[in-house]
């Protein structure tokens, strides 16, 4: 492990039969990785992030019941206390709501679908973002002008009002009664027309400074479509920043999605997020039962923290003044 | 000077056309209205009537002259929940909104700018780390959790505050105050702070930023050569430089402020605008979202402008950049 300190050492040029191995070790002895070793802080909040993916995966495996089956909840089990207070019962390891609902189960049933809406609202602003901002800077002109305009002026409104907005109008037209599954679509389309500006303004940047570049060049003269320069060359060059702002976009994702949970205008009851966890909770708190809205706003926080930690230790990473 | 400022006044109302167009389409295109205020056994006959009593059936761009026109004069049509005039709900609601993100600013500032000032001097205090991680929390933690951790603290478990409402409030002409009645003032405590936390920490760590890069150029070097104290050279040197990027950010995030009420509003249940949108967005209250949307946008599209035209009448540097069309 040694050698691994020394982080700009030249890569010896060993044949490309051994690609497979080659690529694990270069990803191994890279500046980034050397980085990563160097804070224990962000071992932790990665080791974190990565439980609750894993603990979202594998929910229906490790929880005691599925909290969305009416049919599992049994009234007799609802408001149990946690599993170490003194009424506290056996399978129910962080207690029940009034329904008889496992908390903990809960908890992992509704972090799967945090995650599911997070990831997916960042994978839809990062596309329209990422398109928009390439079109904008390779194209200039009255283009640029226009999507830069609703950029400027989307980016002076806060994303949870355009997200409620969003939602709202969503609900008029599709009508007031989702389900669950439409419920979810709507919020990730909410989280990505929220969230895109920041992504097109970086790429815009980073195509301005390339496209005037010998290699853009190169490819305009032997022909390439404008579409492939711009997506297999010009956008790998701006992959480091946009990495930075969809791992911090992930967070705000969530606490968004979380947050119109909590407001109403979410998840609904049947099939919970954290955010509609915590509301419901919220109802009991004055009742002493603080379990039921403390663990889910324990996981979320928890989550959101180390989604943060990872994102701010790649932003230095990945930035060469730093170094 | 004059030039620029017409140009901005000129994008401003651009931006408000714009915000209009998307007010008016969610509310005539959003659902039918006529469904909204007629129940569901009502003969088709009296729906026209309804329908031509709204005027829906004009040309679409007259609608939305009317619509803008009735909008310039505080007109945003009737509630359908509340069945009572947009403009009267939002008036009754706005006091309340405006005192809290007015407190909450306040409380960001003087706490942000004593917190950012400290770490940026002393470094490597325990303090210091303190109000670090104070600050890693803040931007962390949503809103509500906090809000509810206030209330688990000191309603539930110490009883010393209320959990919700704004305690007695004084009328004053048409304006309404909780800052005159104890009960008004314990109330407005935990808003505040849930409010504010996130401002203060974004003021923190630019007060400590903007400090640590003031006080390593040449005239705090200066100072310090023609022995001036060192109070003299952080106070009145230093602090003063950084407060001009500071006030203009409290002032482009008092729009944040107001918007963000719509969270803590909801926790606290305060009587304020955010409460009464949150409830139209969850009742699919159209002409209640349309006026918040658009009040929002005026007071942000406002406070962008001063914030613009101040900076280049605080900062001559500016002037000369401006002049030329970008």
């Amino acid at each position: 492990m040694s050698d691994a300190v020394v982080p700009h050492r030249v890569e010896p040029n060993t044949p490309t039969a051994r690609a497979g191995t080659n690529w694990l070790r270069r990803a191994l002895d890279s500046d980034i990785f050397y980085s990563f070793r160097r804070s224990r802080m962000t071992m932790v909040a990665a080791a974190i992030t990565v439980l609750f993916f894993l603990l979202a995966i594998f929910a229906s495996q490790l929880a005691v019941q599925n909290p969305f089956d009416p049919a599992q909840l049994q009234l007799m089990n609802s408001r149990i206390s946690p599993i170490w207070t003194a009424e506290g019962q056996t399978p129910f390891l962080l207690g029940t709501d009034e329904q008889g609902r496992d908390v903990f189960s809960a908890i992992l049933y509704g972090l799967r679908i945090s995650l599911v809406v997070g990831v997916l609202g960042v994978i839809l602003a990062g596309t329209l973002g990422i398109t928009l901002g390439l079109i904008a800077g390779y194209v200039g002109g009255a283009v640029d002008g226009l999507i830069m305009r609703i950029a400027d002026v989307q980016l002076t409104f806060p994303a949870i009002l355009i997200a409620l907005l969003v939602n709202g109008v969503a609900k008029s037209v599709l009508g007031n009664r989702l389900d669950a599954m439409s419920t979810l679509g709507v919020l990730v389309i909410a989280i990505g027309l929220s969230f895109w500006v920041q992504y097109a303004r970086t790429v815009r940047g980073s195509v301005m400074v390339e496209k005037n570049k010998d290699y853009v060049a190169a490819a305009q003269l032997i022909g390439l479509p404008a579409p492939k320069i711009m997506l297999r060359h010009v956008l790998p060059n701006a992959m480091g920043p946009i990495l930075v702002i969809a791992t911090i976009n992930l967070a705000l994702a969530i606490i968004t999605e979380a947050t119109l949970s909590f407001l109403g205008a979410g998840m609904p009851d049947t099939m919970p997020s954290l955010g509609t966890l915590i509301r419901i909770g919220n109802n009991y708190l004055f009742a002493g039962e603080w379990w039921i809205v403390a663990f889910p706003g324990l996981a979320l926080a928890g989550l959101i923290l180390s989604i943060n930690l990872l994102g701010d230790w790649l932003r230095d990473a990945l930035n060469p003044k730093l170094r | 000077m004059l030039a620029f400022t017409l140009r901005r006044a000129i994008q401003a109302i651009g931006v408000m056309i714009a915000v209009g167009v998307i007010a008016f389409s969610m509310f005539r295109f959003a659902g039918d209205p006529v469904n909204q205020i007629v129940s569901l056994d009502t003969p088709a006959a009296e729906r026209e009537a309804v329908r031509k009593s709204l005027g829906l059936d004009d040309p679409v761009p007259v609608q939305f002259a009317r619509y803008f026109g009735n909008a310039a004069q505080f007109k945003f049509g009737v509630s359908y929940q509340f069945r009572q005039p947009v403009s009267n709900l939002l008036m009754e609601r706005m006091p309340a909104t405006l005192e809290l993100a007015a407190c909450a600013t306040v409380l960001a500032m003087v706490f942000g700018i004593l917190m950012g000032v400290y770490s940026a001097l002393r470094r490597d205090t325990i303090l210091t780390k303190f109000f670090q991680a104070v600050s890693l929390i803040g931007i962390s933690l949503p809103t509500f959790l906090i809000g509810i951790l206030l209330i688990y603290l000191f309603s539930v478990t110490l009883g010393w505050l209320p959990s919700f409402g704004r305690g007695d409030v004084v009328r004053i002409g048409w304006w309404t105050t909780g800052l005159l009645t104890l009960s008004g003032l314990k109330a407005l405590i935990m808003p505040s702070i849930t409010l504010g936390l996130f401002q203060m920490t974004l003021i923190m760590r630019l007060v400590r930023a903007e400090m640590l890069e003031v006080l390593r150029t040449d005239y705090i070097r200066f100072a310090r050569a023609r022995g001036l104290t060192t109070r003299a050279i952080h106070f009145g040197h230093a602090l003063k430089n950084t407060l001009v990027p500071v006030i203009t950010v409290a002032g482009l995030q008092f729009g944040s402020v107001i918007a963000f009420a719509i969270i803590t509003e909801t926790v606290f249940q305060w009587p304020g605008m955010g409460l009464l949108f949150v409830q139209a967005v969850q009742n699919v209250d159209i002409p209640i979202m349309a006026a918040y949307l658009l009040m929002v946008s005026l007071i942000f599209v406002t406070i962008n402008l001063v914030v613009d035209i101040l900076y280049t009448v605080v900062d001559p540097r500016l002037r000369s950049t401006i002049r030329r069309p970008a």
